[in-house]
């Protein structure tokens, strides 16, 4: 199998993933420095975790991040996956070409634009700017997130399933909630995972779209960031990192558990 | 078109159990299924015969309301189904890739459609454990899909679409995922429990084998249109066209020309000193063009010079295959036709009687002749 | 598709829901930014002049004007802006398609055992939040920083070089940045490669540097095109990374209508600058959609 994998592709693997990790250690190391420099190691402290947990201000922004986040999550994966059941399960509708093209484009489509057009409709309708306005603009750009993740999910779906559930008299709401949506929940869950990282993660669009009394975190880590390095955002960034690196190898442990339980089921089946 | 009532169950009151009228599925522009009419009893083992994108599914599946006509009518037990989605019909369908849930136990699968009619608890546990009696299953029921083998698999997707006790049960290929001996061994159970719980059978296969032994009546399928409904009997013995002749078993098809009609239909075939002798059938005239189909197992070898049947004619040995049971020949007639015999291995072949180059005379019955005339 | 016995009413009610979602909130924003273009400032709430005048007739009049189109094209700032944009966008593009063809090649190929979890580093940094990530950059960079230090340490340089604040560590950051989006559609793509491909290939005589430009590259043009749609689309529009790793002569197109929108507060030419960037990318952005929808629809 790894036939093909020559000196080079190892070199070009090993230097691109350094690239991608020395910040993030360095980062990490120097959120452990004692002195005020990002750059000079002057000892050992955890000072600056102390001086995060006391920062007023960043932590009411990240509470309010974080609700925005699973509300976010949560809408954009019921309308993300319907996305998904239009385009892959009902066949042609009126006004699919349209629909495909408004639940790919946020994919690419530039912040500062999504921002901007945002803000102008909530300007426009007078809706008053807050949590509220933040939380619809992020739902409106996940969605396109979730829809292919869980669009990947369904077309690896044997449909049959779907129609075995009816044959035997479940209607087609039940079915979905029955058979579906288990069968979809590794998807559903990567997805609404996903939704709420990209809401977390997002600065711009919500720059334009708040309100006062709606500041996110990352509103607030690029307004310390703007005025230059600071070792309690280091600190944070430790914090985020070491939590998703946690949580992901969690869910391999668990992963992995089901595939060896899976391998020794069929071993007993072939016994049995 | 519905050529043998006597072979079907009978039913009460007299109208067909199935009633399927003029009913054509397009998908686009292709036809998949061609205006076809078919009436199927109570208690019959129906079989659809056909070679593989025939139709066969798509029939199945309209019949379950999974697909929609896009023309015609079907009728179940007198209602009017065609619109009729599949959750509300009283017809279960067991699937080809037997779409077992994998996210819920055996028990549970076969447990779903009676949840779904609101059973209580009790009772689905009653009928479930008899669908796992029935399915020689009962120790297996605490297990996912995932952890059985492929035979025990698709006898849960049979428990499983057994447990609503439908009026009508459709399989589709039920045992092609089966080797040959579970598939023989299956058999006779799908046989057995369709004579326990008396519920008609529509079984869709492409193995004419299966279809002959499972069941009361085939019907043949040919790019969308059924060719021929019959006994498993009537459509082997009395194909009524050559692609059925040629698609059930096999078979010597000559084609020639009704030279005589007398007691039986003479035919001769040109380029050839040889005459055929059929049995008088109607619709025939003499100058007619016509194929005569002759199954192997009908035609006797031997050495010397038979006496007492009417069409023989003399050949050389080209091919001998063993096949167990019964030696499979290919003789090389005086114009160059091959002719194919077979003949059962009734006493062990260490001193075979007929060799390779042997020169032999073949020989058959008048009756042995199926005169195709389409 | 098979048509699916679902009821009408519970169909058309899934597909509504979603479809009137993203008409509100996404398609028609852009019809009010397009509206907003033709306006001019005003200092009031909201700050820009009304374009349609309702004079009591059937239709409104259209009182906009295309001032805001004549000043973009007017004014150097605007064009060098756009222009760098692009420049900067599509050189991004390379570098990342160069820095990510091999690796993801080279992840696809990896055994078995190790393939998942080298696509699992590709995708941890994704989840980590990107702004502090572009900010760990800065500590490396500036003048006094860790890659000035440990240069200075081993006597390689004797002072300080100006890696901040220009265009090279506004490469850098968008590269660092994006990287992930280039790799992960590539990994796709040539995982799904047939490995009997190569072997008949070099069964019928080719070298395996031919065996790869003749069979693994060809087939490999879709997923380079999607990552490189995926890269360069946002690039164009990017505001983070210019504003924190570059200097006062990075022109990028966000970050000048970042500026008229909150520094000058001039949301019509905010508007027209919106429109401007969206006429450059809707023919990338067809064509990611192509690649994108084919590739969904298509799944075995
Ligand atoms: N949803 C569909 N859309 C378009 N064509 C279809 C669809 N379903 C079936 N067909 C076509 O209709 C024809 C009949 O299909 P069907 O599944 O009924 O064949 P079959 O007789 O069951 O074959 P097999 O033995 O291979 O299962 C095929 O040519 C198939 O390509
Ligand atoms: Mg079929």
């Amino acid at each position: 199998m790894n036939k093909g994998i020559s000196w080079f592709n190892i070199c070009m693997l090993l230097f691109g993933f350094v690239f991608l990790y020395a910040p993030i250690v360095i980062l990490i190391i120097f959120s452990f420095n004692s002195g005020k420099l990002v750059s000079v190691w002057s000892g050992f402290s955890t000072h600056w975790y102390g001086a995060l947990f006391h920062n007023e201000q960043i932590l009411e922004a990240a509470w309010i991040s974080l609700k925005i986040g699973a509300i976010n999550a949560t809408i954009a994966t019921i309308l993300g996956t319907l996305v998904a059941f239009a385009l892959n399960r009902f066949g042609r509708f009126r006004g699919r070409t349209l629909f495909t093209g408004m639940a790919t484009a946020p994919l690419v489509m530039p912040d500062v634009i999504t921002g901007l057009a945002t803000l102008l409709l909530f300007v426009g309708i007078g809706m008053a700017r807050g949590m509220a306005t933040i939380t619809i603009a992020h739902i409106t750009f996940s969605l396109a997130f979730v829809a292919v993740i869980v669009r990947a999910r369904i077309s690896a779906l044997d449909m049959s399933l779907e129609e075995a559930a009816m044959d035997l008299g479940a209607r087609p709401v039940k079915t979905f909630i029955l058979i579906v949506v288990p069968l979809l929940a590794p998807a559903l869950v990567s997805g609404w995972l996903l939704a709420f990282t990209l809401s977390l993660d997002d600065l711009v669009i919500a720059s334009f779209v708040a309100g006062p009394g709606a500041t996110t975190l990352p509103m607030v880590v690029f307004s310390k960031v703007r005025l230059g390095v600071s070792p309690e955002i280091n600190a944070l960034g430790t914090i985020i990192v070491l939590l998703v690196t946690f949580c992901i190898v969690i869910a391999t442990l668990i992963f992995q558990r089901q595939e060896r339980q899976k391998i020794l089921d069929d071993q007993m089946a072939r016994r049995g | 078109m519905n050529a043998v009532e006597s072979v079907t169950g009978s039913s009460s009151d007299g109208s067909p159990y199935v009633r399927i009228e003029n009913v054509t599925k397009r998908f686009g522009e292709f036809v998949a299924v061609d205006n076809v009419s078919l009436d199927i009893e109570r208690k019959e083992f129906f079989a659809l015969l056909g070679a593989s994108g025939c139709g066969k599914s798509t029939l199945l599946r309209m019949l379950a309301g999974l697909e929609k006509p896009t023309e015609g009518r079907i009728l179940i037990d007198g209602q009017d189904m065609t619109n009729v989605p599949p959750y509300e019909r009283p017809v279960n369908m067991m699937f080809q890739s037997y779409a077992l849930f994998p996210h819920m136990s055996v028990e549970d699968n076969i447990a779903f459609g009676l949840k779904q009619d609101r059973m209580p608890v009790a009772e689905i546990n009653k009928r479930v454990e008899e669908m796992l009696e029935l399915v020689q299953l009962g120790q297996f029921g605490k297990r996912k899909p995932h952890q059985l083998s492929g035979g025990q698999r698709q006898r849960v997707a049979l428990a499983r679409s057994l447990a609503k006790h439908p009026k009508l049960l459709l399989l589709d290929e039920p045992l092609a995922a089966l080797d040959k001996k579970l598939r023989e061994q299956t058999q006779f159970e799908l046989m057995n429990i369709q004579d326990e719980t008396g519920i008609t059978f529509i079984v869709v296969t492409h193995d004419q084998e299966e279809a002959m032994v499972l069941s009361t009546r085939i019907a043949v399928m040919n790019q969308g249109v059924i060719q021929q409904i019959g006994s498993p009997n009537e459509v082997y013995e009395y194909p009524s066209s050559r692609y059925v002749a040629d698609f059930l078993g096999s078979v010597n098809l000559f084609e020639g020309e009704v030279a005589s009609i007398n007691q039986g239909i003479e035919i001769r075939l040109p380029q050839a000193d040889l005459h055929l002798v059929a049995n008088n059938r109607d619709n025939v005239t003499i100058g007619q063009n016509v194929a005569v189909a002759i199954r192997p197992e009908k035609i006797s070898v031997s050495i010397d010079k038979p006496n007492e049947l009417t069409n023989q004619c003399q050949g050389k040995v080209d091919e001998i295959a063993y096949q167990g049971s019964l030696s499979v020949y290919q003789v090389k007639l005086a114009d160059g036709r091959m002719v194919k015999v077979s003949s059962p291995n009734q006493v062990r072949t260490a001193k075979r009687t007929i060799d390779w180059d042997d020169s032999v005379w073949l020989s058959w019955d008048t009756d042995a002749c199926v005169v195709l005339i389409d | 598709m098979k048509s699916m016995p679902f009821r009408i009413t519970g169909r058309t009610l899934a597909v509504a829901a979603p479809y009137v979602w993203l008409l509100i909130f996404f398609l028609a924003p852009f019809a009010i930014v397009l509206k907003l273009s033709f306006a001019e400032p005003l200092i009031a709430q909201p700050p820009y002049s009304a374009v349609f005048e309702w004079a009591g007739g059937l239709l409104p009049n259209f009182t906009g004007s295309l001032d805001n189109y004549q000043f973009l094209l007017t004014d150097d700032l605007y064009i060098n802006a756009y222009l760098n944009s692009i420049k900067i966008a599509m050189v991004s593009t390379i570098l990342c398609l160069l820095i990510g063809y091999p690796m993801a090649y080279g992840i696809a190929r990896a055994p078995g055992a190790w393939r998942n979890a080298l696509l699992m580093l590709v995708i941890l940094p994704f989840w980590t939040s990107f702004l502090i990530r572009v900010y760990a950059w800065i500590g490396i960079l500036k003048n006094n920083g860790i890659l000035n230090n440990v240069l200075l340490g081993l006597g390689i340089i004797d002072e300080p070089l100006q890696l901040l604040h220009n265009n090279f560590s506004v490469y850098i950051g968008i590269v660092y940045s994006y990287l992930p989006f280039m790799i992960l559609p590539l990994y796709a793509n040539l995982a799904r490669m047939d490995d009997s491909l190569l072997e008949s290939a070099a069964d019928l005589g080719c070298r395996p540097w031919q065996a790869f430009t003749r069979v693994t590259l060809p087939l490999s043009i879709p997923g380079i095109i999607a990552g490189s749609m995926l890269v360069f689309i946002p690039v164009v529009g990017e505001f983070v990374i210019p504003e924190l790793l570059g200097g006062p002569d990075t022109l990028m197109i966000g970050k000048v209508l970042w500026n008229e929108f909150f520094q000058n507060r001039d949301w019509p030419v905010a508007s027209s600058v919106a429109i401007a960037m969206l006429v450059l990318l809707v023919i990338p952005i067809v064509i990611f959609q192509h690649f994108q929808n084919k590739d969904s629809e298509s799944n075995p």
